[in-house]
């Protein structure tokens, strides 16, 4: 699945949801279903920061592709970060550059995006494309 | 007495408001709390009517706008009961208000190997300042710890005082737990050792009476967006004879006497302390509110906290899985807890969507919240305008958090 099948696959289906509760549930549910991360990438080296809630992220770079896990002390930061890592793992860093996240918009997630918001889903984001440009980097030499 | 909740909560114009769709309960007050219709329409009188810069003036706004400021200053000595106006020192906040003494102290008394005791449940407002006062003269830093309840170890803190100490910085009201410190002791203590101490009442002043000359506190400091005034606008208390023994924290005019490239004299306190324009509108707002505060009576407002925090705590317990932080004796307006595991911030981030305004986090005191090994709590803080029924509100929707996590 490309970045584009992963966004829409997701839009679908928030857009059976009719308010913030369904929404939420949906995220929380999201949260409990994001696959473990190694033990071992849950320290200091990995951690986000800017967030209320800490979030450890790790990528490795596999033919091609960036696969990505992660973890978080808080559910809701869980289901976000699974809803970033769906889109974006296992993609190319190109991909994943100059994917425009717009879906966040739309599944009514926008609030998140805000750089004031203290759920650091900006600071995941900003994390993710990083890792993209210095695994194409590496990639070029 | 008769404590009309209703009719304090006409007076404030934010709380008729709503959030996505509900009306909104503001439990945020320890951040700051919202503002009686009598301040904000002083600020609107002081631009419509008064604005003039002062102290410098000869015409006729000028000297209005002056009158203004200094009659607050007169309010703000008899609020807390000071001895002298020229005690009472405009400043920003709390913050600006510690960082003025953490200055001025180190330079006029801090040298290596001295000591500053402060306590583990103190807001970061009153831990970075003297570490920066360390960092440049080689001071340390002692901490008083805090019990299993949250109240500070009295014996450990006299264990720490030494022939090193030089100042005692501790704070009335705890933020994050509500504890309310048994400072006229802690300052006694510190008082048989000759060490003066500074007092951060930022917690306090909207709750409870504070009498600075009987406390005996060489220094206390407080905001007045935390008391019904505006945001901006803050006040160093020090005695006399210490503020007279500290040199100037900031230059600029209305501070000096006399300028010349060669030597340039200080003025007299307060003005000393004051250098620049100050804030003078939300000054004037300051001192509405505590006329307001003083209508209203605080004694009033802190016997309806309390049985506020009581009934909260009740109603908190009798949910279940719920984890306090904060169960002293002796607490003023707010309630720190956990449910059971679940983080703070996914708590948070539903009460919010339910129209119910608490705040998640670390609440500036992260060595207290690391001492007891958490990601932060959630904190409900009351103020003079809330209800039973907002607390009753506010449980309905931490069962419904507690449904959507289980
Ligand atoms: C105990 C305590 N001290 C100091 C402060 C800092 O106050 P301000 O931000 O108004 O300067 C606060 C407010 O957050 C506080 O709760």
């Amino acid at each position: 699945m490309n970045i584009k099948e992963a966004e829409e696959q997701i839009m679908e289906e928030f857009s059976h949801f009719s308010d913030w509760m369904d929404r939420y549930n949906y995220i929380i549910e999201l949260g409990k279903s994001l696959p473990v991360i190694d033990p071992q990438y849950k320290t200091e080296q990995y951690l986000i920061s800017g967030c209320q809630s800490q979030v450890w992220l790790h990528a490795r770079y596999e033919e091609g592709k960036i696969v990505f896990t992660a973890d978080s002390d808080a559910i809701i930061t869980k289901g976000i970060v699974n809803l970033l890592i769906r889109v974006l793992s296992g993609q190319s860093p190109e991909d994943i550059i100059n994917a425009d996240m717009k879906y966040i918009d739309s599944i009514g997630l926008r609030d998140h995006l805000s750089p004031t918001r203290s759920n650091g889903l900006l600071a995941m984001i900003k994390q993710m494309k990083l890792y993209a440009v210095v695994f194409k980097a590496r990639e070029g030499r | 007495m008769s404590y009309r909740t209703e009719h304090i909560r006409a007076q404030f114009p934010i709380l008729q408001q709503q959030v996505y769709g509900q009306a909104l309960v503001y439990f945020d007050n320890a951040a700051t709390t919202q503002k009686p219709g009598v301040v904000i329409e002083a600020l609107a009188a002081y631009y419509e009517k008064q604005n003039a810069n002062i102290h410098r003036g000869v015409h006729y706004l000028s000297q209005k706008a002056t009158d203004a400021f200094e009659e607050t200053r007169s309010l703000v000595k008899d609020f807390i009961h000071a001895e002298h106006r020229h005690e009472i020192i405009f400043t920003r906040g709390t913050t600006e208000s510690i960082n003025l003494v953490a200055s001025s102290f180190r330079k006029a008394f801090l040298k290596p190997g001295d000591e500053i005791i402060l306590s583990m449940m103190e807001h970061h407002s009153n831990i970075v300042p003297w570490q920066m006062a360390c960092e440049t003269s080689g001071a340390k830093i002692r901490v008083i710890p805090v019990t299993e309840s949250g109240c500070l170890d009295l014996d450990a803190y006299r264990a720490l005082i030494t022939d090193r100490t030089r100042l005692v910085a501790v704070t009335h009201v705890s933020n994050t737990l509500g504890t309310i410190n048994p400072i006229k002791e802690i300052i006694a203590t510190a008082h048989q050792h000759n060490i003066p101490v500074l007092i951060d009442g930022a917690q306090a002043v909207a709750h409870l009476k504070v009498d600075v000359q009987t406390l005996g506190c060489d220094f206390y400091c407080f905001s007045g967006h935390k008391m019904y005034a505006p945001m901006g606008v803050g006040v160093l208390y020090g005695k006399e004879g210490i503020l007279n023994a500290l040199p100037p924290y900031q230059g600029g005019g209305e501070m000096i006497k006399n300028v010349s490239f060669e030597r340039t004299t200080y003025n007299e306190l307060p003005f000393k302390f004051e250098a620049g324009t100050p804030n003078v509108g939300d000054v004037i707002g300051l001192g509405k509110a505590i006329e307001w505060l003083e209508q209203t009576g605080i004694e009033n407002i802190a016997a309806h906290e309390h049985e506020l925090l009581a009934y909260a705590t009740r109603k908190l317990e009798e949910c279940g899985e719920i984890r306090f932080f904060g169960t002293a004796p002796l607490k003023a307006a707010v309630i720190s807890f956990l449910i059971s595991d679940l983080h703070p911030y996914d708590a948070g981030t539903i009460l919010d969507r339910l129209g119910i305004a608490i705040r998640t986090g670390n609440h500036c005191t992260q060595p207290l919240i690391d001492h007891y090994g958490i990601p932060g709590t959630m904190r409900a803080s009351f103020a003079a305008y809330n209800t039973k029924e907002e607390i009753d509100r506010m449980m309905e929707a931490i069962l419904k958090v507690k449904q959507m996590f289980a």
